[in-house]
């Protein structure tokens, strides 16, 4: 019996292959969407980790309450111990100290009187040691307007704008006058090596980019550091995974009674990013949510239609002496099976191809040309836990469920009405 | 005749509802079948026949009155009992043959087979005995749609026949079959009602069929107008 009716559903392709493409596709189609989603909101999020918030961010902790004024004054002192304790103690994690600094740049002349002058914002980054991700984490080579990168202490990248306003080119002499961290003011000089651009406002209004070690002297500030910064190893902001990594740290190597101890923080911990991380979250749940609900829409239909076409079959193996019971179990029975098979091989495609997009990426940078740089010139799916199950369960419930509520039209019919209709 | 019954009805009423009103398509049958008929329903459109037909064949209750099929009381029966009834007892032909299209010959015949949970080489030897009798034994391997009208009927007679039913229904078998596709299988279940003795009722209005027939029940708007036994089996 078995045989005779998987026989039937393999040979009948409007019972078993159309229902499995639709569902296939269906499921398929949410968990690319879930998977492009999740990589899409990902990358805002990562743009916000690369430039300012890291995956988790270590400061002290009165550095951490003040994060918006950059107060130097309250940096982490012996930054290369604790970087060296962190790359000890989360190896996986890809740490990078910074100094960001307020300023002015005074352009001299001839004659070492002022030419132009301008306000500055300074982040002072590890540009120049040859393990250091910063430069590409801040996609700096891209960045380039004129000149070339820094490869020299002393060098430092201006935004393009502010230097067209201080009419400054690469090669040019700048002065950076700032404050230390004991508050006493710093003069010091830097050669602009090139300018960079990166598509947004805030950061191209007045943006230098020095090398850090250039910064603690600059600043009089030896081996101290704003903040650290972790980038987790696959590249991607897992909040679980950082809010427990910062926990387990504050836990062993903060004080609470100390202001000036490290404290870890997650991004989502970060001013107003847990917002943004929980909004991600919240929005790659609804729009997949909108997919399941269509998507279960047409299995459903696919479902009634399918029971529909049935009529003649069912009202023959009534006739035959079948029961009804069995007949509309075995009904559900090649649902399931329909439902698995889609599901499955769907779930595999969609897996398949937000693989390729999570691999490979799609570049879109034709379409970009002069937009920000803070943008992805790629477009990256992400797979998560969730892209496995996503698709699968309602593929599968909403393919049985389409087949149980049609069914139960002919279970509840009276059969001599079957037949009836049978007749017409 | 009285203790070889296979069929009494007594007082059969059935009616439709229809709208507010009821359409009442059997007025009072009272019909006695004995074992190894070969009798029709005749009677113009409307007059009841299929209506009488799916009683008979427990895939439908009486409104009113009694029908004995081999011994149990069609209204009586809940939809498990009915369909154990026509599982074992009852093979039934339809005007439109009814074949499942995506199933083999072979495969349809076997069916009512597989319902029956009999061994698999019981029903390869009686599926095959069945299309020995329609002669169809080089098409096991075909599928409906690759039949005529004519090899489909004789699948569904097949069908109706491999468990060697007591009773066969029929029901306008020939409407869709030209005149000498309506001999060969009227003559083929006139063969098989001589020699296993399985009872036949048709319900038609073709006037081949009615001249194989060996009683004739006339129907009239829902009664029985007339009852002509031609010759006794
Ligand atoms: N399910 C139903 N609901 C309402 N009326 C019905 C139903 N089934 C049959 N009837 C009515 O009962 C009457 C008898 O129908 P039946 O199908 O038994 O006729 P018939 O003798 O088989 O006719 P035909 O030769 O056209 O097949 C008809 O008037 C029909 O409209
Ligand atoms: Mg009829």
């Amino acid at each position: 019996m078995i045989k005779f009716l998987i026989k039937g559903l393999w040979r009948d392709k409007s019972r078993s292959r159309l229902p499995i493409i639709v569902v296939t596709i269906g499921v398929m189609l949410t968990v690319l969407m879930h998977a492009y989603i999740t990589g899409f909101m990902g990358d805002t999020i990562e743009m916000n980790a690369r430039f300012t918030h890291g995956h988790v961010k270590v400061m002290t902790r009165a550095y951490a309450e003040n994060m918006d004024q950059m107060p130097l004054d309250l940096a982490l002192m012996n930054a290369e111990e604790l970087l060296a304790t962190l790359r000890d103690g989360y190896p996986d994690t890809d740490w990078s100290a910074r100094i960001k600094f307020g300023g002015l740049i005074d352009v001299p002349d001839s004659m070492g009187e002022t030419r132009s002058q301008g306000p500055a914002m300074g982040f002072g980054i590890d540009l120049l040691s040859a393990e250091s991700a910063e430069t590409r984490r801040l996609n700096l080579e891209k960045a380039l307007r004129q000149g070339k990168m820094p490869s020299l202490p002393g060098e430092i990248l201006l935004s393009d704008a502010f230097a067209i306003k201080l009419k400054v080119n690469p090669g040019d002499k700048v002065t950076l006058i700032g404050s230390s961290m004991n508050g006493s003011m710093t003069m010091t000089n830097f050669v602009v090596a090139g300018t960079i651009s990166f598509g947004i406002e805030i950061m191209d209004r007045g943006t230098i980019i020095a090398d850090i070690k250039d910064v603690r002297m600059a600043l009089d500030m030896p081996d101290a550091a704003g903040e650290i910064l972790g980038f987790l190893d696959n590249g991607f902001y897992d909040n679980d995974l950082a809010i427990s990594m910062a926990d387990n740290f504050n836990e062993k190597l903060s004080a609470n009674n100390d202001e000036f101890s490290p404290v870890m923080k997650s991004l989502s911990r970060q001013g107003n990013m847990g917002q943004y991380v929980a909004m991600s979250e919240i929005w790659s749940m609804y729009v997949s949510l909108i997919f399941i609900f269509a998507m279960s829409l047409v299995l459903w239909n696919a479902g009634l239609l399918g029971g529909l076409r049935r009529y003649g079959e069912v009202g023959i193996r009534l006739a035959m002496g079948e029961e009804k019971g069995h007949v509309y179990r075995s009904m559900i029975w090649e649902s399931v099976i329909i439902g698995l098979a889609g599901s499955v091989i769907g779930t595999a495609l969609g897996i398949f191809f937000a693989w390729l997009i999570q691999t490979y990426g799609i570049n879109i940078s034709g379409m970009m040309k002069g937009a920000s740089v803070m943008f992805p010139d790629t477009i990256r799916a992400r797979i998560t836990p969730p892209d496995f199950y996503i698709g699968f369960i309602p593929g599968l419930i909403s393919t049985v469920l389409g087949t149980m509520l049609s069914g139960i039209g002919i279970y509840r019919r009276q059969t001599a009405r079957l037949f009836k209709e049978l007749e017409a | 005749m009285e203790n070889n019954s296979i069929i009494i009805t007594n007082n059969l009423f059935k009616r439709f509802p229809m709208g507010k009103e009821e359409f009442t398509a059997l007025r009072g049958i009272s019909l006695h079948f004995g074992n190894g008929e070969f009798a029709g329903l005749i009677g113009p459109s409307g007059s009841g026949k299929t209506t009488l037909l799916n009683i008979l064949g427990s895939l439908d209750v009486p409104s009113e009155g009694e029908a004995l099929v081999l011994g149990r009381s069609i209204g009586k029966l809940n939809a498990r009992q009915a369909a154990r009834l026509r599982k074992e007892n009852i093979g039934f032909i339809f005007q439109s043959y009814n074949l499942l299209a995506v199933h083999t010959v072979y495969e349809n015949v076997e069916f009512p087979l597989l319902l029956l949970n009999l061994p698999s080489a019981e029903r390869h030897r009686m599926t095959m005995e069945a299309l020995e009798w329609v002669g169809l034994t080089d098409k096991i391997r075909s599928k409906p749609p690759q039949l005529s009208g004519g090899q489909c009927q004789r699948v569904a007679i097949a069908r109706a026949m491999v468990k060697k039913p007591s009773l066969v229904l029929a029901d306008e078998p020939t409407a869709n079959l030209d005149a000498s596709n309506s001999h060969h299988i009227l003559q083929t279940m006139e063969t098989l009602n001589r020699e296993l003795k399985t009872t036949f009722i048709f319900a038609t209005h073709d006037e081949k069929v009615i001249s194989y027939l060996h009683r004739k029940i006339f129907l009239l708007d829902g009664r029985v107008d007339k009852d002509e036994i031609i010759r006794s089996n």
